[in-house]
């Protein structure tokens, strides 16, 4: 109500503003100003990352051992001399272990995928039949999880060739990295399965089944495409890491080499450079990896959103 | 509609199936209880259902008419009662489920079409996966069925590409691909805008004058009214009234059923 009283309804005027408000009251601009902040915000992130960026070389150039550091993990002749390997001096080239880690990795992505896919359907069926796998599914799962990966490899890699089995105890440490990583990531993968089959809706379900499918078919053609689709961004999350665990499948063999090491106690061969040009090829991997995961992340919610406002 | 069979190993005597044939009857559904917990939804449902009748259920939310629908598909076990369909009780122990759903075909408030599969793929899994009918055959009878109810430049469209309506429309046709002898539908335009639910209502109409048996749980009582040979009312678990959809809508006998619809005509929707 205005205060003086002469007006009983609200005139046109108070209801519709007398024009548009003037420019610049929203806080924007012209297309000039525009532009000159978007040069202004990279500026500000170019400035705040060569700040940062010097802050992490200083650490190196100015702390007390940083003489020490450079000269053990960042030795350029040593650095060189890891990645291409010197036979001569028995040294054995970091390019090459990486190749041998990639062949491990890959065979045992396809294994993981197959195994942890078995696992996750065992532990979805309500079959009575199928009760004690799906009990072991539990129990394996419940176990793989819980128990450091190190602690496996070390399990396989030195208890099965102690138990002389025939055909299984002379397997090379390839073999059993390979099924220490195996037995611990499907259970992981498994899991995140799971997590994939009980996002897709009941309702789906009840969509298959009505038109006669049975539990297996309906879970094979209906659930489980929509299930894998959900879960691949952090399947490939799991790989990232499975990716650069297959190095610690060298310590099977690292454990001797140490030894040998400490035998003839020389101290050049134990080269700290070598393990600088490691980590930096696995980066070289795993990154390109993490921006791939990135990616489809970014097209599933743009492709969930589109999804949103096609549906009316 | 020859009788199809219900049982994986038929060890019934043909009488029962000679018997229903002579009585036309396609659905009995006798004195079935179902609860889920503490809440019992259906509390004694007797109903038969004639081949190529219409019945529409009419009532309030929780009334049980969805559940009743599952029940008769079997997506849900009843607690107690027998259904039988074409004669064979479907509810003995022994049955088998898969066997029973070929038969029947089900559309859900929701659409539930599978969003990774295309139009054309959602209408024929059932064929091909469940019926065995070779690829090239079941993509002729899928399109042959969406040329027939104006969908045919969709096949290769995905359904999040659909309108409500389109969707709704595709999801029965998939449960026409199975060729049921019974069409369950369960308030299958309360998900869907005001202007959609008129393409999807005259496709039911068309399922009608072609002599589709069909059970309709409905919030339109216009369209029941037009469309069914018997309107059944259902409180609380319970079918208080059915009849001819005139003598229900005009001259309700129940109190319960008079007060329903005088809510329904005061929201304006009769």
């Amino acid at each position: 109500m205005r205060g003086s009283g002469e007006s009983v309804y609200v005139d046109d005027q108070t209801l519709v503003a007398s024009g548009p408000p003037p420019p610049g009251s929203f806080g924007g601009g012209s297309r000039r100003s525009h532009l000159l902040g978007m040069q202004s915000a990279a500026a500000v992130s170019t400035a705040s990352t060569v700040v940062f960026i010097g802050a992490v070389v200083a650490l190196f150039v100015f702390a007390p051992g940083a003489a020490a550091v450079r000269h053990t993990f960042f030795n350029p002749q040593q650095m060189k001399e890891a990645f291409l390997g010197d036979p001569r001096q028995g040294l054995y080239s970091v390019g090459k272990g990486l190749i041998l880690n990639i062949e491990m990795f890959l065979i045992a992505e396809v294994l993981i995928l197959f195994f942890a896919l078995v696992i996750a359907v065992l532990r979805q069926l309500r079959n009575p039949v199928l009760f004690p796998f799906r009990m072991l599914a539990v129990i394996y799962t419940d176990i793989f999880r819980g128990v450091p990966l190190i602690i496996v490899i070390y399990g396989i890699g030195f208890g099965v060739p102690a138990l002389y089995l025939k055909g299984i105890s002379t397997q090379s440490d390839f073999v059993y990295g390979i099924a220490a990583l195996v037995l611990s990531y499907s259970a992981y993968v498994a899991e995140v399965y799971r997590a994939g089959i009980n996002s897709v809706h009941q309702s789906q379900v009840a969509a298959a089944r009505s038109l006669g499918l049975s539990q297996w078919k309906s879970l094979r053609h209906v659930v489980l495409p929509q299930a894998v689709r959900t879960v691949i961004p952090p399947l490939l999350n799991d790989f990232i890491s499975l990716q650069k665990d297959t190095a610690l499948v060298s310590t099977l063999g690292a454990v001797i080499e140490a030894n040998r090491a400490a035998q003839i106690d020389s101290s050049t061969l134990f080269v700290y450079s070598s393990y600088t040009v490691a980590a930096l090829l696995f980066l070289c991997l795993t990154i390109p990896l993490a921006r791939f995961t990135d990616h489809l992340i970014a097209r599933d919610v743009s492709r969930r959103m589109a999804g949103g406002t096609a549906v009316r | 509609m020859s009788q199809p069979e219900l049982r994986a190993n038929r060890d019934g005597p043909a009488s029962t199936v000679e018997a229903a044939m002579s009585s036309n009857e396609a659905i009995r559904i006798m004195g079935v209880h179902k609860s889920f917990g503490a809440l019992e939804v259906l509390r004694g449902i007797d109903l038969s259902v004639a081949a190529h009748e219409v019945i529409c259920l009419i009532g309030a939310s929780g009334s049980g008419k969805s559940t009743l629908l599952r029940c008769v598909n079997l997506l849900e076990p009843v607690d107690r009662g027998q259904i039988l369909l074409w004669g064979q009780d479907v509810t003995a122990p022994g049955v088998d489920e898969n066997a029973v759903r070929r038969h029947i075909g089900i559309v859900f408030q929701s659409f539930n079409l599978f969003p990774h599969m295309t139009v054309l793929r959602n209408i024929t899994l059932g064929p091909t996966r469940v019926l065995g009918t070779p690829r090239e055959q079941a993509d002729e009878l899928g399109r042959a069925l969406l040329a027939r109810f104006g969908l045919a430049e969709k096949q290769d469209d995905y359904p999040d590409r659909l309108s409500g309506g389109q969707q709704q429309r595709v999801a029965i046709v998939r449960a026409l691909a199975m060729q049921p002898g019974i069409m369950l539908l369960d308030e299958v335009t309360s998900a869907l805008d005001p202007e959609l639910v008129a393409e999807v209502l005259g496709v039911i109409r068309e399922l009608a004058s072609a002599g589709m048996t069909m059970l309709i749980a409905t919030h339109e009582m216009g369209f029941a009214r037009d469309i069914a040979d018997r309107v059944c009312f259902l409180d609380e678990g319970v079918i208080l009234e059915q009849g001819p959809p005139k003598q229900v809508f005009t001259a309700p006998v129940n109190a319960r059923t008079q007060q329903f619809l005088r809510r329904i005509v005061d929201a304006g929707r009769l």
